[in-house]
């Protein structure tokens, strides 16, 4: 999980970080639990798969088996790796449907080629963007999980991996070996002007690219222009801005519609929204 | 570990490459652990499954029952289909081990999941 403060990939390894006070986080804490849910539900959905049909899937870092949980609802069956072993305990106690298996995605997939309709992953791909061991490369690692990744998904088969990264440059490593890879695809960012609620998903295809599904956003504004554009638009808001008086109903309403668009919680606009009280006295 | 994850598992020692298939199971605990019937995904999987490599897993634990090969037009043969999700997907191995057909690695099997961590040496680079 990424929280302010530090993050838990500079810690240390993966296999240490999700110890046994971590794993049961993952069963009690039932905010994570929703969260780990909702994102493999979105992860699922930007998959694609066939309609009605249950599909053999893998899950990269299946951690205590909440993402898998969530496929078996849905009817499909998948198989499920992690480094840690005291998470993989967590999911035998839960009784996941999956099989599981202990692994380290960066030394590759150990799996028949053309094994799987598709793949997801959660909050995972980022630890392999650091070293912990003199001999860690993580440009290779990732290279070694991406094509190991792509030769155990049918062709044409997706994979959606959602991850935090840290910057920009590190999204970029990744996405770069995965393209070397033999990837095609890109990344999917949900919620894009709010802090907390973004998400990135990278969207790869191991066949012929068809279509990137679009983001979310609470207004459906289209944010695929990736290179900034020239436009006055931004001038005339300003202006419109400076005349509304603070407190204002007009004021609230503005500023109940940004927090929306960062995908706040925000009661509904009504007739009360920012009337005055009457007097008392 | 079910019988079909074995049938797709392959060793990714350094250069074994696709000689690192089938994995050969020892079993020492076995448990039959009932799952719901899907005929569908049954049905999908048949064209996946490496029969030799399954027979060979199906006979080391000494299942008796398995078909000894896809039957003509089984999509639709519930008595087939019953038999291979029986055997794909009830028969769980809890422990013993998986070695690696070319360099002879053992992964052990501990609580029914493989490890498959490798060693520095081991890594394909």
């Amino acid at each position: 999980m990424a929280s302010r403060g530090q993050r838990p990939e500079h810690s240390g390894p993966p296999e240490l970080f999700y110890d046994k006070n971590e794993a049961r986080k993952y069963v009690r804490n039932s905010r994570m639990i929703d969260v780990q849910t909702k994102m493999a539900g979105r992860a699922l959905e930007l998959l694609c798969l066939p309609e009605g049909q249950p599909c053999y899937l893998l899950d990269i870092g299946c951690g205590s088996g909440l993402s898998g949980d969530y496929l078996s609802d849905e009817g499909h069956y998948w198989v499920g790796i992690d480094i840690s072993p005291a998470m993989l305990d967590v999911a035998l106690d839960r009784d996941t449907e999956g099989d599981l298996l202990l692994g380290d995605m960066g030394q590759g997939i150990p799996f028949k080629p053309g094994s799987f309709d598709g793949c997801i992953s959660i909050s995972a791909v980022q630890w392999l963007c650091n070293a912990n061991k003199k001999s860690d490369i993580p440009a290779k690692r990732l290279y070694c999980f991406f094509s190991a990744l792509y030769s155990v998904l049918v062709h044409g088969a997706r994979a959606v991996l959602q991850l935090y990264p840290e910057n920009s440059e590190q999204l970029e490593l990744i996405t770069t070996q995965a393209t070397r890879a033999g990837f095609t695809g890109g990344v999917l960012v949900d919620y894009p002007n709010s802090a907390r609620a973004k998400k990135f998903y990278l969207c790869l295809f191991s066949g012929p690219s068809t279509f990137i599904p679009m983001a979310r956003n609470e207004d459906d504004e289209e944010e695929e222009a990736r290179e900034s554009t020239f436009t006055v638009e931004r001038v005339p808001y300003r202006m419109a801005r400076r005349g509304v008086v603070r407190k204002s109903r007009q004021w609230v309403l503005e500023k109940k519609e940004r927090r929306r668009r960062q995908g706040k919680e925000v009661r509904p606009d009504t007739q009360y929204t920012g009337r005055k009280r009457k007097p008392r006295f | 570990m079910k019988l079909l994850t074995h049938n797709l598992l392959s060793s990714h020692v350094r250069g074994v490459g696709p000689r690192g298939f089938p994995l050969r199971l020892q079993a020492t605990e076995v448990r039959i652990s009932p799952v719901e019937f899907n005929p569908d995904f049954v049905a999908r999987m048949i064209p996946k499954v490496e029969w030799a490599a399954l027979l060979e897993a199906a006979d080391t634990l000494h299942l008796v029952e398995v078909p000894k090969e896809p039957i003509q037009g089984y999509e639709h043969d519930e008595r087939f289909l019953r038999k291979m999700h029986h055997v794909l997907l009830e028969v769980d191995v809890l422990e013993g081990t998986l070695q690696c057909p070319e360099s002879g690695r053992l992964f052990p099997i501990s609580r029914g999941i493989p490890n498959m961590l490798l060693s520095d040496e081991e890594t394909e680079t």
